[in-house]
């Protein structure tokens, strides 16, 4: 039976159930333990499994991540946390050289059980090293997968898959939604991690977006309606590897489609997805496929000029707008 | 030592060192490419630590890694398949020289980032001390990588949690072609240890027996639930760094100085026949002479005996370079296999 819960607790409640049922999970990172989570993640875990099952660790993230690697190579399923996306930066060597490629090097002898969970995402005035969104960086690396859950039911349904996967996982979370309220019911089997999902049936056009853009989208599609323009709104749910297949059924639906992201506009998440509809849906397509992403700049400290530099429900609908009114 | 182990280390190191100048053959009759590190002048550290390891340890290697694969058991037609890039390589032609595994062993990987055996090495050693299992973990690095940050930060985090990890330093005072007295402050790398309250010791890495002893001690002590311990051991590698380095920056003096301080070896250059040739000698206090040595000495070995070990060890390498010579090609399916190994039967859409 579905309850409202907020993203964190969905994700607390994860990982509870892993580690109950898995004596082969554990979970490290910084200020994961005693303090409990930088956003409340690993709350009363530390009470309950111990500290060598939640391990509080240095600030050293290049290493705790390698020793994540290197526990998995043994067949357990450490569940790293990097307090945020922009400290993964210094742990790019244990992600992609080692994580990525150890079982492929191995000839595919070994598994990598490997989860990374680690908060990003334009927040509120954090400044330029703590606002990055950097899936580009990781969907050009084969060998990961990379979720972004956007409601509570698939936070938990897909950090439940990331630990149970023998592939390492990297659960991108957004800063601001883990305190965001959806229904959760856990008896509802998931589906598979990377199949995308239709939120919102439409016609006119439809609106492609993930973890927080996916919920503004939804935002979008309300005042389109009510302006007589019907979106439908794909949540891709997974960056690698993405659900070509829902994408595509839905342009061939409505003919034309916007690909919102948060991330910079310049080589990222969403010129894939842009490329990767036009190669799919050419003759299908009425207009050229469309982003709107953030702006190609560090994120200012100040707070209306943070805003300017991501997309907003204004945008979109403004967007949406010009899109629609494009080859008719 | 009885006779059945100083034999076995005697047959390791030669193997090691034919081995590593056959692949050195196959490089220039271009059937290996790519980068490759090669081990002669250092076997006396990859024979005596890992001799000294029980086999449910799990070892972590750098780039520089054919011979303690081969020590390790690894059959050497398998590592030799490998460098060959061949199918029947034992990381299936996907790793080649510098990434060789095989987790049946608990060979756990040759890495070729300077810097990255550490964090792999405490992960390993975490999880057996989560679970409270008997084996240890070594990890092989090299001089030149104590100036990375996973030094620090892993050796903060095995002294911190006590985990079963020997970290052994093969020191051959070059980092490809800086001298350690130009690329570290504190070139006695054991004292480094110190900073983390890492009990540490140094040996002389070019004797066998002084390597297997200080490993065995450590070992002894890890396996007590001390933590973790350090070992450096001074050795010295007769070639460049790698096949692409003539190793010029070493100055002939620091050669000849190594010819001097060595005049036993240079006298068993006369008894010697095909190990190790005579620009080896030069270049070194010779690991390999000083067991040999040491075997006749004990009464465990006469000059017939060794000419059968070497015929013995020449005869292995044959063959493992006939069986990579003869194993397929892998395909570029077997390569998405490779990388896909752990999806299991997803299908994905």
């Amino acid at each position: 039976m579905a309850e409202e819960v907020l993203i964190w607790q969905a994700l607390n409640r994860a990982l509870d159930e892993v580690m109950a049922a898995d004596e082969d999970v554990f979970i490290l990172g910084e200020d994961v333990g005693l303090y409990g989570g930088s956003y409340r993640v690993t709350e009363g875990l530390y009470a309950k499994y111990g500290e060598w099952r939640v391990r509080d660790t240095p600030i050293s993230e290049d290493s705790f991540t390698g020793l994540g690697v290197g526990a998995a190579l043994m067949g357990l399923r450490p569940v790293v946390e990097i307090m945020t996306i922009n400290f993964a930066l210094l742990a790019l060597d244990a992600i992609i050289n080692m994580a990525a490629k150890v079982p492929f090097m191995a000839g595919g002898r070994l598994p990598m059980g490997l989860t990374i969970r680690t908060p990003g995402g334009v927040a509120k005035q954090l400044a330029a090293q703590h606002s990055q969104r950097l899936e580009h960086t990781l969907m050009n690396v084969p060998g990961l997968r990379i979720v972004v859950p956007a409601t509570p039911q698939d936070a938990y349904w897909q950090l439940k898959q990331a630990v149970l996967s023998d592939e390492p996982v990297i659960v991108l979370e957004h800063e601001l939604l883990y305190f965001h309220k959806g229904p959760l019911d856990p008896a509802i089997p998931p589906p598979p991690p990377h199949r995308a999902v239709v939120r919102r049936p439409g016609r006119d056009l439809t609106l492609i977006a993930y973890s927080k853009m996916a919920v503004l989208a939804g935002q979008a599609a309300e005042r389109l309606a009510a302006q007589g323009i019907e979106a439908e709104v794909i949540d891709l749910r997974s960056l690698s590897p993405i659900d070509w297949q829902t994408c595509a059924d839905s342009v061939a639906r409505t003919h034309r489609v916007l690909i919102v992201e948060e991330d910079c506009r310049f080589a990222g998440a969403g010129a894939e997805i842009a490329a990767g509809l036009t190669e799919r849906c050419f003759t299908r397509l009425e207009a050229a496929p469309m982003r709107l992403a953030g702006l190609d700049m560090p994120t200012p400290y100040n707070g209306t000029l943070e805003a300017q530099t991501i997309p907003q429900v204004d945008d979109i609908v403004a967007a949406a707008h010009r899109l629609v009114k494009e080859g008719s | 030592m009885d006779r059945d182990q100083a034999l076995a280390f005697l047959h390791d190191m030669l193997l090691g060192r034919r081995f590593e100048e056959r692949c050195a053959e196959e490089y220039m009759k271009g059937n290996i490419a790519g980068f490759l590190h090669l081990y002669p002048g250092e076997e006396a550290v990859a024979v005596g630590v890992i001799h000294a390891c029980e086999t449910s340890d799990y070892i972590v290697s750098t780039y520089r890694e054919h011979v303690h694969a081969l020590v390790r058991g690894v059959p050497a037609g398998e590592v030799m398949a490998e460098l060959f890039g061949k199918r029947c390589g034992c990381s299936r032609g996907m790793g080649g020289s510098m990434h060789l595994f095989d987790p049946q062993r608990r060979f756990m990987g040759g890495y070729a980032i300077v810097g990255e055996t550490y964090p792999v090495a405490i992960g390993l050693g975490y999880g057996i001390a989560m679970k409270d299992l008997p084996e240890a973990v070594i990890c092989f690095f090299g001089d030149g990588a104590v100036n990375q940050g996973t030094f620090h930060e892993s050796l903060n985090m095995a002294a911190l949690w006590k985990l079963p990890v020997l970290f052994v330093c093969e020191n051959n005072q070059y980092a490809i072609g800086t001298e350690i007295h130009r690329h570290s402050a504190v070139p006695e790398v054991y004292k480094r240890a110190a900073a983390y309250r890492i009990p540490a010791e140094r040996v002389d890495g070019m004797d066998v027996l002084k390597v297997y002893r200080a490993t065995e001690h450590a070992l002894q002590q890890i396996r007590a639930g001390s933590g973790p311990q350090l070992l450096e051991c001074l050795t010295y590698r007769f070639r460049g760094h790698s096949m692409a380095d003539p190793g010029h920056y070493r100055p002939p003096v620091e050669v000849k100085a190594h010819q001097q301080t060595d005049p036993l070896e240079l006298a068993l250059r006369e008894l010697s026949l095909v190990y190790p040739t005579p620009e080896q000698i030069a270049a070194g206090p010779d690991a390999l002479l000083k067991l040999r040595q040491y075997c006749f000495d004990q009464g465990h070995l006469h000059e017939e005996g060794f000419k059968e070990l070497e015929q013995q060890v020449q005869d292995e390498v044959e063959a493992a370079v006939q069986f990579a010579l003869e194993s397929p090609q892998p395909t570029l399916d077997d390569a998405w296999q490779a990388l896909y190994c752990n999806r299991g039967d997803e299908i994905l859409i």
